[in-house]
């Protein structure tokens, strides 16, 4: 049986200091998908002015992948979208009514997953780099 | 504990497919991400070694099929979020409107970029 739950308003930041574990995660939920579907437009622009030919593709993406910036800017990628796959994982339980009393305990893990996925990470992204 | 914390509105057509692309974004984002930078490694990337892998139909059909599903996931929920915010009235529609053109045009974008990447077009 279903009961109304007040979080009181998320969107009212000036409230962050009461904000539960819950609120934290539908936060950077929100943050982390504007993120993604930001790239994705970005993606396909940059990948529409490469494939003009060959040549061009494989300079534009070697181009891009010799800055450092580019490298730091993909393993910041990488932690977003593995916070977004991970707390998504949560939420689908979430959605199925499964596991809610533990449901803080899954955002912690997510943040420790993602952070160890990240870290993880940077010596195959920052490979060949300097 | 209340039983439902989602802030779509339950059971719409919406909030199903945001599942459904959510449990298949879930798996194809990561698969991308290892493919593209764990297996081979980006700055290694080359258009013969895209075009192989865009040659191939499986995987030219898995990756238009996760753009699809990226931009449906991506562009409902910026319009859930915009809703969340107290988006109403007139600017819902006009903004409804103009997410599901630019999801629209990302997708047809998307599909010529993958078509080029084979090389046959």
């Amino acid at each position: 049986m279903s009961q109304s739950y007040d979080r009181g308003l998320i969107e009212d930041f000036g409230r962050w200091q009461e904000f539960s574990a819950g609120m934290w995660a539908w936060i950077f939920h929100k943050f982390t998908g504007w993120v993604l579907i930001g790239y994705l437009f970005t993606h396909v622009a940059v990948l529409s002015t490469a494939t003009v030919d060959g040549a061009t593709y494989t300079s534009t993406l070697q181009g891009l992948e010799s800055l450092l910036l580019v490298r730091f800017l993909e393993v910041g990628l990488l932690a977003v979208a593995a916070f977004h796959i991970l707390n998504g994982i949560r939420l689908l339980f979430v959605d199925l009514g499964v596991g809610l009393g533990a449901q803080d305990k899954a955002f912690y893990a997510a943040l420790v997953a993602t952070a160890a996925v990240t870290v993880a990470s940077i010596p195959t992204f920052l490979v060949g780099a300097f | 504990m209340a039983e439902h914390y989602s802030s779509f509105e339950p059971k719409g057509t919406r909030w199903l497919i945001q599942r459904i692309t959510a449990a298949f974004l879930v798996v194809v984002l990561a698969y991308h991400f290892m493919m593209l930078h764990f297996v081979n490694h980006a700055a290694e990337i080359t258009f013969a070694g895209t075009q192989v892998r865009m040659s191939q139909v499986g995987y030219f059909a898995t990756m238009v099929l996760f753009l699809i599903t990226a931009a449906f996931h991506g562009v409902n929920g910026v319009y859930n979020a915009l809703v969340n915010q107290g988006l109403d009235g007139t600017q819902k529609t006009v903004v409804k409107w103009l997410l599901v053109v630019a999801g629209a045009l990302l997708i047809v974008q998307g599909i010529r970029v993958a078509s080029a990447m084979t090389g046959l077009f």
